[in-house]
C-alpha cells in the first residue's frame, strides 16, 4: 500500500476562524500542510476556501485561532514579509511591463546583481516555457501565456509555499487539462508547496496529494485523491465529488468488526468499519459509484446479483451511462458502462441485471 | 434616403454648436472696428493690440496661475478620492461620494455667492488664492470622475500582486497603481485646467482686484472699440482648448493601448 502519511507540516492552522461582521466565512479551520506537498482546497463558491488562501497569503485577517508558517506565527505579518507568493486568479500581471520586468518585479530589493537577474529571470522563464519571450509586453500575452509568467514571477521569489487562487479556471478545457499536468511536473520540480484553491473536482483529483473539501467555511473531508472518492466522509462530500448513487439502506446489526445492512433493490451485505464513516446505526443510505455497478449481459453471472428495468441511456461515446430502475428500490441507480467491441447498448424498457460489489459501498447515516 | 431626416437635424445641430465660434477668428483678422458683415479685409493688428495691454497681460498670468495650481489641486484630490471610492468600503460611502460629486450639479452663481459670503465672515479678502479654493470645488468632481474610470480600469490583484511580491503599500502605489491612472492623471489636470481657465462667475465674485482672463474680458465689453481685441483674444482661447482636449484624449488613448484594455468612450 502507499504511504499517505503526511510529511512534515509546512503550514499549520490551529482553530482558524474569520467573520465578516456577522458572517461567519471560517469556521474552526485546523490542517497541517506538508512539506513539498500539492495540497487543494476544494469547494462550492462562497465556502470560503479563496478566504482562507488570503489568510495564509496575509490578505485577510484572522478573527481567531493562528496560521504557523514554517514554524512561524503569522499573527501581524503583512504579504510582502511572508514566506509565500501567490498566483492570482486574474494573473494580476503589470500591463506597462514587459514579461521579463514581470516575472524580475520580486527581485527588486534583492541584494543579486543586475547579471544575476537576468539571469534568474531567464531560468524561470525557461522553467516554465516560455523562454525567449522576456521582451515581449505583457498585455499582448495569451491566457495561458500570462498564467505561465504569473507562475514564473511567483516561483523566482522561491517561497515556501505557492498559493494558487483558481488559476485555471479562466482557461478553455484543453489549455486548462494541459495546465493541469504541467503545474504538477513544476511543482515536482521545484519541491515547493502548492496550495491550490479550486471548485473543480476533477482538476483537484488530478493535481493533488492531498485535498481539503470545504462546505460553509469548514473542512468536510480531508484526504488523498483516492480515499476522498473512493471513501468520501459524508453523503455531501460524496455527491461532491464524482457521481455518487445512494440507496436507502437498513443496518441490521454488527458481528465484529463487520456491519450487516440491508440495501434497497440489492440485498443484505456486510460492510467493514471504514466503510461506516459516520457509525452504523438504524435508518441510513449507502453511497455507490456508478462504474462500481456492472450490467450482465447474456449468459454472465455474478455473486451478487440484483435486477432492474433500463430507464434511461446516456451514449457518450466511450461510456453508456444507464438510468436502471432497481426493482424494490425507489429512484433510479446510475450505471456508467465501457463501450467495448461485441458489447451491445441496452435500450430503455429493456429487463437489466446488476453485480454489485459491497466492498465499493460506503454507509452514511 | 433612410435616416435622410435625422443627418438633416444632426448637421444643423453641430452648425448651431459651431458656427459662432467660426465667428470668432473671422472678425479677430477683420480690419474693422464695427462687428458686421461685409468683413474689411485681412489684419493682424487686434493681436498685436493684445500684447501691448498690460492689464490684459496680468489677467492672463492670473488665469494661467490660478489653472495650473486648481489642476493640480483639484487632481490630487480626485485621485484621492477615487481610490478610496474604488478600492475600499467604508461607511455612508455612497452618500459621501455623492455629495463630493454634488458641485457638479450645483449652480455656480449659488456656489459664489455663498463663498463670497464665507470667506468675508472669515475675515479673508478677494484674492487668486480665493479663486483657487472656488475653482478647486468646482473642478473636484471632473477630476474624480475621470479618475474613477481609471481605477475601476485596474484590476484589484495588480496592487495585491505588488505587495506579494515584497513591495510596501507606498512602492506598490509608486509601481505600479500611479504609471497605469497616469493617462486619467494626465486627463483630469488638462481638463482642469481649461475648466478654471474659462470660468467666469466664480472668478468675478472672488478676485477682487486680481481679474482672471474672462473677467477682464467682460470688463472690456463696455467699449465698443475693444471688441475685435476680444475676438482676437477669444479665438487664442479656443484654439487653446481645442488643443489641450486633443491633448487629454491622446494621453488617455495611449494609455489604454498601453494597458491593452478597450476603449470604453473618453471625450472626443
Amino acid at each position: 500500500m502507499r504511504d499517505t502519511s503526511p510529511p512534515p507540516p509546512i503550514i499549520t492552522l490551529e482553530g482558524v476562524e474569520k467573520y465578516y461582521g456577522d458572517y461567519h466565512a471560517l469556521r474552526g479551520i485546523s490542517a497541517e500542510i506538508g512539506q513539498g506537498e500539492f495540497f487543494s482546497l476544494l469547494g462550492p463558491s462562497g465556502c470560503g476556501k479563496t478566504t482562507l488562501l488570503r489568510a495564509i497569503a496575509g490578505f485577510e485577517d484572522i478573527s481567531q485561532g493562528r496560521i504557523l508558517l514554517d514554524g512561524r506565527d503569522m499573527e501581524g505579518v503583512p504579504p510582502n514579509k511572508r514566506p509565500t507568493n501567490m498566483v492570482f486568479q486574474s494573473y494580476a500581471i503589470f500591463p506597462h511591463l514587459s514579461v521579463a520586468e514581470n516575472v524580475g518585479f520580486g527581485l527588486r530589493k534583492s541584494s543579486l546583481s543586475a547579471e544575476e537577474k537576468k539571469t534568474a529571470v531567464g531560468e524561470a522563464l525557461e522553467m516554465v516555457g516560455l523562454g525567449g519571450y522576456g521582451t515581449r509586453a505583457a498585455h499582448a500575452l495569451s491566457g495561458g501565456q500570462r498564467q505561465r509568467v504569473a507562475l514564473a514571477r511567483a516561483l523566482i521569489l522561491k517561497p515556501k509555499v505557492l498559493l494558487l487562487d483558481e488559476p485555471l479556471s479562466a482557461l478553455d478545457k484543453k489549455m486548462r487539462e494541459q495546465m493541469q499536468t504541467e503545474l504538477r511536473r513544476l511543482q515536482r520540480q521545484v519541491g515547493i508547496t502548492f496550495i491550490l484553491v479550486t471548485h473543480d473536482q476533477e482538476e483537484a483529483l488530478i493535481m493533488s496529494d492531498r485535498i481539503a473539501v470545504m462546505f460553509e467555511g469548514e473542512i468536510a473531508q480531508l484526504a488523498p485523491p483516492q480515499e476522498l472518492y473512493r471513501r468520501p466522509a459524508t453523503r455531501r462530500v460524496g455527491e461532491f465529488i464524482g457521481m455518487m448513487n445512494f440507496l436507502p439502506a437498513e443496518v441490521q446489526g454488527a458481528q465484529g468488526d463487520l456491519v450487516e445492512v440491508d440495501v434497497a433493490g440489492l440485498g443484505r451485505a456486510k460492510l467493514a468499519q471504514d466503510q461506516c464513516p459516520m457509525g452504523a446505526a438504524g435508518k441510513a443510505s449507502i453511497g455507490l459509484r456508478p462504474e462500481s455497478l456492472t450490467l450482465l449481459f447474456d449468459g454472465q453471472g455474478a455473486e451478487r446479483v440484483a435486477a432492474g428495468t433500463v430507464d434511461e441511456v446516456t451514449y457518450y461515446g466511450d461510456m453508456t451511462y444507464y438510468d436502471i430502475q432497481l426493482d424494490g428500490a425507489p429512484g433510479v441507480v446510475s450505471v456508467s458502462m465501457r463501450n467495448m467491441p461485441g458489447r451491445r447498448v441496452l435500450e430503455r424498457g429493456d429487463r437489466a441485471d446488476l453485480a454489485w460489489d459491497p466492498r465499493a459501498m460506503v454507509l452514511f447515516c | 434616403m433612410r435616416g435622410g431626416g435625422l443627418k438633416t437635424y444632426a448637421v444643423i445641430y453641430l452648425i448651431f454648436l459651431y458656427a459662432p465660434i467660426v465667428l470668432l477668428p473671422l472678425f479677430a483678422f477683420n480690419d474693422g472696428t464695427i462687428i458686421a458683415f461685409p468683413l474689411q479685409g485681412f489684419t493682424t493688428h487686434w493681436f498685436a493690440e493684445l500684447v501691448r495691454t498690460e492689464a490684459l497681460i496680468e489677467a492672463t498670468v492670473n488665469s494661467l496661475f490660478i489653472a495650473v495650481v486648481t489642476a493640480i489641486l483639484a487632481t490630487c484630490f480626485g485621485l484621492f478620492a477615487a481610490r478610496a471610492g474604488t478600492r475600499h468600503r467604508f461607511p455612508a460611502k455612497a452618500g459621501i461620494m455623492g455629495f463630493i460629486m454634488l458641485p457638479l450639479v450645483l449652480p455656480e452663481i449659488i456656489v459664489a455667492v455663498s463663498l463670497l459670503v464665507a470667506m468675508l465672515q472669515v475675515g479673508l479678502s478677494p484674492s487668486v488664492w480665493t479663486v483657487i479654493a472656488g475653482h478647486v470645488l468646482i473642478c473636484t468632481p471632473f477630476a474624480i470622475a475621470i479618475l474613477n474610470g481609471s481605477f475601476a480600469n485596474m484590476d484589484n490583484s495588480l496592487e495585491e500582486a505588488a505587495i506579494d511580491l515584497g513591495e510596501t503599500q507606498l512602492s506598490t502605489f509608486r509601481l505600479i497603481t500611479l504609471p497605469l491612472v497616469m493617462p486619467g492623471i494626465i486627463a483630469s489636470l488638462l481638463i482642469c485646467f481649461t475648466i478654471s481657465l474659462d470660468e467666469f462667475i466664480i472668478a468675478f465674485f472672488l478676485s477682487g482686484n486680481e481679474p482672471t482672463l474672462p473677467v477682464y474680458l467682460w470688463g472690456q465689453l463696455r467699449f465698443p472699440g475693444r471688441l475685435p481685441v476680444i475676438m482676437a483674444l477669444g479665438t487664442i482661447l479656443v484654439a487653446l482648448s481645442i488643443l489641450l482636449l486633443i491633448t487629454a484624449e491622446y494621453f488617455r488613448r495611449r494609455g489604454l493601448r498601453r494597458a491593452g484594455l478597450k476603449d470604453t468612450g473618453g471625450f472626443l
